[in-house]
């Protein structure tokens, strides 16, 4: 072997190891968090609660004490089931006004719907930290205060102009020559509709599906504006406000808790990630 | 059956008139060709006769009756897209049997009717595919199966053969064509291949800019061109044109009808031909044929008119590039066309023997 | 003809009722209006009563207030913990934007290759944008802790930290305010990074290629190249990460409360502690107000990017 091919090589060794270890610096900021969470919930609190132990070894045996804790004195499961509720009344309300809304912007109003859908677009912008004092007083005029009822009905606002806008593009994106056969094979514009171009844009459905179930569930500004009792709060409110009894924190049940709260809604969420991320690079108009 | 009437159609979008003004009909049972350059608004016309779009203004009757308002499901008509629009989501199968769906056929004689389709169109095979997994050709199949297996009144095609290669082609023009003199169902036609539209049209309407140019059979408006635009989208090499300013006309001929003299002579009276000198060029070999490119010099044309003859590969020249030498044209081949407006005139305002034509003298050296 | 054909066209094969929906305009405004209506009641709605509010002197107990003009505004302008907010919200938003740019360019670089178990790797970094972040902001909580705090344990073993000091991360100003930022750029740099990878994927292999063949380097490829190319999308991330930030409470109020001393607090948590737990809505929706300006900015460089899109 010539000497260019051996430094070249050389190089290219050299190259993969920095590339993994710049990766692993990050994954370990990244993951740390996550891998403290677990590590916490398992141990025993003596062994937790000793500064000079190894926080990332288990000097005692690991232990389900912290999980026992969650699931029997805590009402986590009750949040959990919220959380449910919520999500799944959100993604049905989300999805009976988005996807008319993003079809008819998408074919029926031509130019306008275009400037509208962005218009739609900003809407999402807003952030509940800006309108959350009128809408407490909204919910309570609704008479809604600490109730589920009160995130379902305005969780919403931040899902319905994301989805809209993400649905919109992919409406555009089918042919409109299908629906256009479609008529002519028979049906009416809604049925059309129903027949093809639904089914057409099944992955944008299972997107917003996704992205508002999630949504609801990370959601915590007006969570924690409009409710107030245990019972009827969600996992992303319930854990870091009910857990704390006073100013005691039991890092282990609160650990576990979050982790088991938090880590299955981010799997959730990295399966629509890409369709999400293009919902994004669409409003910096990157089609 | 049906015949299709449109009167007096317009469609404008915004100042755009894609439409503009159209009269005509089909026959019962006719093949009709809408031909003309991409945006002349042939596509436009066929999408208002499906009912896809609403006419600005204009009336389209189907059988005598208005269907303006109807939408398309109401008119019973079958169309066939460049894209073929088969749905991604259904499998052939279901993609014959939508139309039929559409009107809640009970399932056994849905069954009957897509294998009757499909037998028809040699797929029968393919009915658990998805569109995907098909073919250009087969796709194409599939798409003429579904328009066919409800038996429409009438019969729309946007270009469906432009996604086909050359030679599948030509063998799907002549299987669609047999297969509409079978059916006799009203057929309308659009493309912008002359090809096309000379080989399959029982009549031809060639379109620009929103208006007819001309309707007529292929022979027609081959032959006998209603104005200059139709003489130079038909043909290829177009017709070629030469101005003629004192005689106050557009002289017209077919590059394949410009020939040498000595050969015309063979077939033709001296009196019956119109020679000029022709000064080649360059030659271009084109397999069965040759091209000619050269110019047609006298004082009386405008300019140095670009002129090409056509001669069949068997046909010896003896003229090289660069030389001049007489080309004749026989006489009920020429058309002329007026300068201003690009009408063809019946008969030039002078007669040609005035123009110097006749002697295969350079016009406007001799004659006057 | 004694039997009548069936006709092309037959008026009464449609039940008239059912023609308008067949009209585009028409169609598209009943299935837009829901959507349309909805917005205006719980987006537009509140957004006008929030103006209202800001100028009344509305507290919980009398929740529509009387109107005083301005004041307000006035009062909120003049108190050092308003002002104090306001910088700390800027503060936060530029670094934590300045250090996720810098460190979400390298990584996407990082990920745009293609290597072993890039599924895992992505799926690992994604986590902090993918989770709920008051349920992460704990864990951070829980790192930052006065006396456990793994980053303390830590800087004892490297010896930086005497046996039985800490460094009451969230206990000091300087030292919370590090915290906080640190933790929005451990949430946004996955979004950042996702963005990046998605338009450097996008730049197309020819285009590198040709670079390459013109003889241009790694770092000529990055800055004469790539980074060209990236800029709309690299003005998608910021301008998304500052609208997140900015308007953020979550982190300052599961993280520090706004302590020590209101030393962290931001507008977002300032309004909820003042309208919310503090009952005083007109001044809360006030402050929130002060949100506004940064998002109207936002949506005009939107718009123009959007325009521009359409020209080319």
């Amino acid at each position: 072997m010539a000497a260019a091919p051996w430094s070249h090589r050389l190089r290219t060794v050299g190259g993969r190891s920095a590339h993994a270890l710049l990766l692993a610096v990050f994954i370990v900021f990244t993951a740390l968090p996550f891998g403290w969470m677990l590590i916490t919930a398992f141990k025993a609190e003596t062994d937790l609660y000793n500064p000079h132990n190894n926080p990332f070894w288990f000097n005692e045996p690991p232990t389900l004490k912290s999980w026992q804790y969650v699931f029997e004195k805590t009402p986590f499961l009750r949040w959990f089931l919220n959380t449910m509720v919520v999500g799944v009344a959100v993604v049905v309300i989300t999805l009976a006004l988005a996807v008319p809304a993003a079809y008819a912007l998408a074919r029926f109003l031509g130019r306008w719907g275009e400037q509208l859908g962005i218009g739609i677009f900003l809407v999402y912008l807003v952030p509940p930290t800006l309108l959350f004092i009128p809408m407490s007083l909204v919910i309570s005029q609704l008479g809604l205060q600490n109730t589920l009822w009160s995130l379902i009905v305005v969780y919403p606002t931040i899902t319905v102009p994301f989805s809209t806008w993400l649905l919109m593009g992919f409406f555009k994106s089918i042919p409109p020559e299908l629906e256009e056969q479609a008529r002519i094979d028979g049906y009416s514009r809604l049925a059309a509709f129903r027949k093809v171009m639904l089914p057409l844009a099944l992955p944008g459905i299972v997107t917003v599906v996704i992205f508002s179930f999630t949504l609801s569930a990370q959601e915590f500004v007006y969570a924690v504006t409009f409710l107030t009792s245990t019972s009827v709060k969600t996992v992303s409110v319930g854990v870091p406000a009910d857990m704390v009894r006073g100013d005691i924190f039991d890092w282990g049940p609160l650990m576990g808790s979050a982790f088991l709260a938090s880590f299955p809604i981010a799997v959730l969420y990295y399966f629509a990630l890409d369709r999400f991320i293009q919902g994004f690079t669409a409003a910096g108009a990157l089609r | 059956m049906a015949t299709v009437e449109l009167v007096g159609v317009r469609k404008h979008f915004g100042s755009v008139r894609a439409v503009d003004g159209v009269d005509l009909t089909a026959q019962e049972g006719e093949f009709l060709v809408l031909l003309g350059p991409s945006g002349c608004g042939k596509t436009t016309l066929l999408r208002m006769i499906a009912g896809l779009e609403r006419p600005t203004a204009g009336e389209i009757r189907f059988d005598g009756q208005v269907v303006n308002h109807l939408p398309p499901r109401a008119r019973r008509v079958a169309m066939v897209f460049q894209s073929y629009a088969l749905y991604p989501h259904m499998s052939v199968f279901d993609n014959i049997a939508f139309p039929l769906r559409a009107v809640r056929m009970p399932r056994e004689r849905l069954r009957e009717r897509v294998e009757w389709a499909a037998k028809m169109f040699g797929i029968a095979h393919l009915l658990q595919r998805k569109p995907r997994e098909l073919s250009g050709g087969e796709r194409q199949r599939v798409a003429l199966a579904r328009a066919m297996v409800r038996e429409p009144t009438v019969f729309l095609l946007d270009e469906p053969l432009s996604n086909l290669d050359a030679k599948l082609r030509a063998s799907a023009r002549d299987e669609l064509k047999g297969l509409q003199r079978r059916i006799g169902i009203t057929t309308i036609y659009v493309t912008h291949d002359q090809v096309e539209a000379l080989g399959m049209g029982d009549r031809i309407v060639v379109m620009n800019q929103g208006r007819v140019q001309q309707v007529g059979t292929p022979q027609e408006v081959y032959e006998q061109p209603a104005n200059t635009f139709v003489a130079t989208f038909l043909g290829s090499p177009p017709m070629n044109l030469l101005h003629h300013p004192r005689a106050g006309v557009v002289i017209g001929f077919r590059p394949e009808h410009f020939l040498p003299k000595e050969v015309q002579a063979r077939d033709h009276a001296e009196a019956d031909l119109v020679t000029f000198p022709f000064r080649v060029k360059r030659v271009e070999y084109l397999g069965a044929d040759r091209l000619l490119y050269g110019t047609i010099e006298g004082p009386e044309l405008q300019e140095k008119t670009a002129i090409i003859a056509k001669l069949p590969f068997t046909m010896p020249v003896a003229v090289g590039p660069g030389e001049v030498g007489p080309f004749a044209v026989p006489r009920r081949a020429l058309c002329f066309f007026d300068p201003e407006t690009g009408e063809r005139v019946a008969e030039p305002p002078r007669p040609l023997s005035a123009l110097g034509l006749e002697r295969g003298e350079p016009p406007g050296t001799g004659g006057s | 003809m004694a039997v009548a054909q069936p006709r092309a066209a037959v008026e009464g094969a449609l039940p008239r009722g059912t023609l308008w929906l067949e009209r585009a305009s028409l169609l598209g405004s009943v299935m837009l209006a829901p959507a349309l209506i909805y917005i205006v009641a719980f987006v537009a709605f509140p957004f006008g009563f929030a103006l209202y509010l800001s100028m009344t002197d509305a507290t919980v107990g009398n929740p529509y207030g009387s109107w005083v003009g301005l004041r307000n505004f006035v009062e909120i302008v003049q108190s050092p913990t308003f002002l104090r907010t306001l910088k700390n919200t800027f503060v936060f938003t530029v670094v934590s934007q300045l250090l996720i740019l810098i460190l979400a360019k390298v990584l996407a670089l990082a990920l745009y290759r293609d290597f072993r178990g890039k599924g895992l790797v992505t799926f690992l970094i994604l986590l902090p944008w993918a989770a709920p972040i008051s349920l992460t902001t704990i864990g951070w909580l829980w790192i930052f802790h006065a006396r456990f705090s793994i980053i303390d344990w830590a800087l004892r073993q490297l010896g930086l930290l005497g046996p039985n000091e800490n460094m009451f991360w969230l206990g000091r100003p300087s030292l919370a305010m590090a915290a906080v930022i640190a933790v929005h750029v451990w949430r946004l740099l996955p979004f950042a990074t996702v963005l990046l990878l998605a338009g450097l994927t996008a730049i197309p292999r020819d285009v590198l290629d040709q670079a390459e063949v013109d003889g241009a380097g790694f770092w000529r490829k990055l800055f004469q190249i790539q980074l060209p190319l990236l800029l709309p999308i690299l003005s998608v991330a910021v301008l998304f990460g500052t609208i997140f930030t900015f308007t953020d409470m979550t982190v300052v109020y599961v993280l520090t409360r706004g302590g020590p001393f209101d030393m962290t607090q931001v507008l977002a948590s300032l309004a909820f502690f003042k309208g919310i737990h503090g009952g005083n809505l007109s001044v809360g929706a006030a402050i929130s107000l002060f949100l506004f300006p940064l998002l109207l900015i936002a949506a005009v460089v939107i718009l123009r990017l959007a325009r521009r899109a359409e020209v080319t």
